[in-house]
């Protein structure tokens, strides 16, 4: 890997400063990383690695979501660290895969200091709201902002700093059952993320179709447009016979639905 | 009288309420384990409260009754917004709104609203999106980051100023309106394309190979490709077509290439289902969050340790 110019390095801690903004924002998904991995990618020279490296940690990550105050294993850092290592310093990319989950993990700490520091700036809003001083109160969720978007490009710096040699020679010193094991653990690692996204939404009606999905996976080699067109038309199918979304007018059969409202409006002309 | 009061009127322009739904971007901002969102709400309003009210008095009263804790999902802020811009017009022109009502409104409707938000946000469109994008991305094409990037965001704008406009529009009468009607079959018909995309991601996306060899058995000398016999002519040199055709007919109708077969763990799970395994996993998985209370954290670290333990034995690569 060839040694970065310092347009690069900056470039990517903008990558890594913007990864913390939406960190917390989870507006835009910047922080996810199909985009930050990519785009590290893309600022490194290694355009297509890091496009493979981001959907593989993507898969990893697909289920993580912040509900209420819970919170998941950060993906921010996980995916800009991971992307250092293996676009600029050189490890592999499964090794890059087996540290991004550890460092994951470990973010979640700086993620719970930094909200621990916001509830000071809450009162430091709270003290302008007193004088009405709007600009004030604005500044106290900027200052938060950027305290988050530090969270990340503070370690991303660091890791930048170290040499590549020093990187490299450190993974090397992890004995082979170690990462073979990580290996096969981040393989397995996606179930947990899946689990999460099914909790959520499981429910009577709902859990046919998380077996109708599996079988046809489990048998079929349908790719994922394929599967995706049958499950929307599944969802939709089900909208529209579904006893409880049929209530009220109509005689028999279920009537009451937006089309026999139209069409009995069509009729009175 | 009215006409008065007409001339007087301060009102939310639309450039105004386009403005609020690009600092909805902030929301969360100051998240902080007191009041939440509570900062990211009221610098969201700020441009509102300066138009509104003009007094120090007013403009602290705004703020601070906008400073107290909120909570929900980020994008569902949108119709609150929606709603309290509408209060706050009314109470800025004289209208009998209390404090209490406008908090008694944002406290009613945020739970309620995460709770279709985070279904068909975080569980349906970011995994089906993502998983989508990440097939392509991995692949090596640049579509996949950059389709991840152009839909969600403009289902996301698209959503949260409808819904912001919607809340505008209806006031507080809006929780009646996306309780009974078009949300509640959004949220259902998500779920159902979620549960399904994750059905069919289970078995595709968990890697868990068993090579460990259960049993080697013996191959009966009728079933095995005569290979032997054809490197002898070959070697003699009296190849013929007839005996080509012997061993590519063999080879294409299955016969068995070696002289015993391994049967792997592997190979008998995938016999019974494929993608037993990840199920048997995933259902585990749910099963120690939901009803055991088991962290994400935890669980991911208790399979990093399974991996370690499986591959030491050599029962998984």
């Amino acid at each position: 890997m060839a040694d970065l110019n310092i347009i690069q390095i900056v470039l990517i801690l903008v990558v890594a400063l913007f990864a913390g903004f939406e960190s917390v924002l989870d507006i835009f998904q910047l922080h996810q990383p199909i985009i930050t991995v990519s785009l590290i990618g893309a600022i490194t020279g290694n355009f297509t690695e890091g496009l493979i490296l981001g959907g593989s940690l993507q898969l990893i990550v697909l289920g993580w979501m912040n509900i209420g105050a819970a919170q998941a294993p950060d993906a921010a850092i996980a995916g800009v660290v991971s992307a250092i290592l293996v676009l600029v310093k050189g490890a592999t990319n499964s090794e890059g895969i087996a540290i991004a989950i550890p460092l994951a993990i470990a973010g979640q700490v700086l993620t719970i200091f930094v909200r621990t520091i916001a509830v000071g700036l809450g009162h430091y809003a709270d003290r302008q709201a007193e004088d009405g001083n709007i600009r004030g109160v604005e500044m106290a969720n900027i200052a938060g902002l950027f305290l988050q978007g530090l969270r990340i490009a503070i370690p991303a710096g660091l890791v930048l700093a170290v040499p590549a040699e020093t990187v490299t020679n450190a993974i090397n010193l992890i004995p082979d059952w170690i990462t073979g094991g990580l290996a096969v653990g981040g393989g397995m690692i996606v179930a947990v993320g899946y689990a999460m996204v099914i909790n959520m939404m499981a429910s009577k009606t709902t859990w046919p179709f998380f077996f109708i999905g599996f079988a046809l996976a489990a048998v079929t080699e349908l790719n994922l447009i394929a599967m995706g067109i049958i499950g929307l038309a599944l969802a939709f199918i089900y909208v529209q016979i579904a006893p409880e979304f049929n209530q009220g007018s109509g005689g028999g059969g279920g009537g009451g639905s937006v089309d026999d409202q139209l069409d009995e409006i069509l009729e009175d002309y | 009288m009215s006409e008065q009061v007409e001339k007087d009127r301060v009102t939310i322009s639309k450039r105004d309420r386009m403005n609020v739904s690009w600092r909805t971007t902030f929301v969360q901002a100051n998240w902080n384990y007191e009041r939440m969102h509570n900062v990211g709400f009221a610098y969201v309003l700020a441009p509102i409260i300066r138009k509104l009210y003009k007094s120090k008095e007013d403009r602290s009263d705004a703020l601070q009754r906008h400073l107290e804790f909120v909570n929900t999902h980020p994008y569902l802020h949108a119709p609150i917004f929606g709603v309290v811009m509408a209060l706050e017009e009314e109470k800025a022109n004289g209208a009998e709104i209390d404090d209490m009502a406008i908090q008694g409104v944002k406290i009613g409707m945020m739970g309620p609203l995460a709770g279709v938000g985070d279904p068909i946000f975080w569980g349906t469109l970011r995994p089906v999106i993502g998983a989508f994008a990440a097939s392509l991305a991995l692949t090596g094409s640049f579509l996949g980051p950059l389709l991840f990037f152009l839909l969600w965001n403009l289902v996301r704008i698209a959503f949260m100023w409808y819904t912001q406009e919607l809340g505008y529009r209806s006031g507080s009468e809006i929780t009646k309106e996306l309780g009974g009607g078009i949300l509640q079959k959004l949220t259902t018909g998500a779920s159902i394309l979620g549960m399904f995309v994750m059905g069919v991601l289970v078995p595709r996306w968990t890697e868990m190979n068993f090579p460990v060899v259960i049993s080697e058995i013996q191959n009966d000398a009728d079933t095995i490709v005569d290979f032997e016999g054809l490197t002898e002519m070959a070697n003699n040199n009296v190849v013929t077509v007839e005996k080509l055709q012997e061993v590519a007919t063999d080879i294409m109708g299955g016969a068995n290439l070696t002289n015993t077969t391994v049967q792997t763990l592997g190979d008998i799970l995938d016999s019974l289902l494929p993608g037993l395994m990840p199920l048997i996993l995933t259902v585990a998985a749910m099963y120690l969050m939901k009803n055991k209370n088991v962290s994400p954290i935890t669980l991911i670290l208790g399979i990093f340790v399974l991996g370690i333990v499986m591959y030491a034995l050599g029962i998984m690569a």
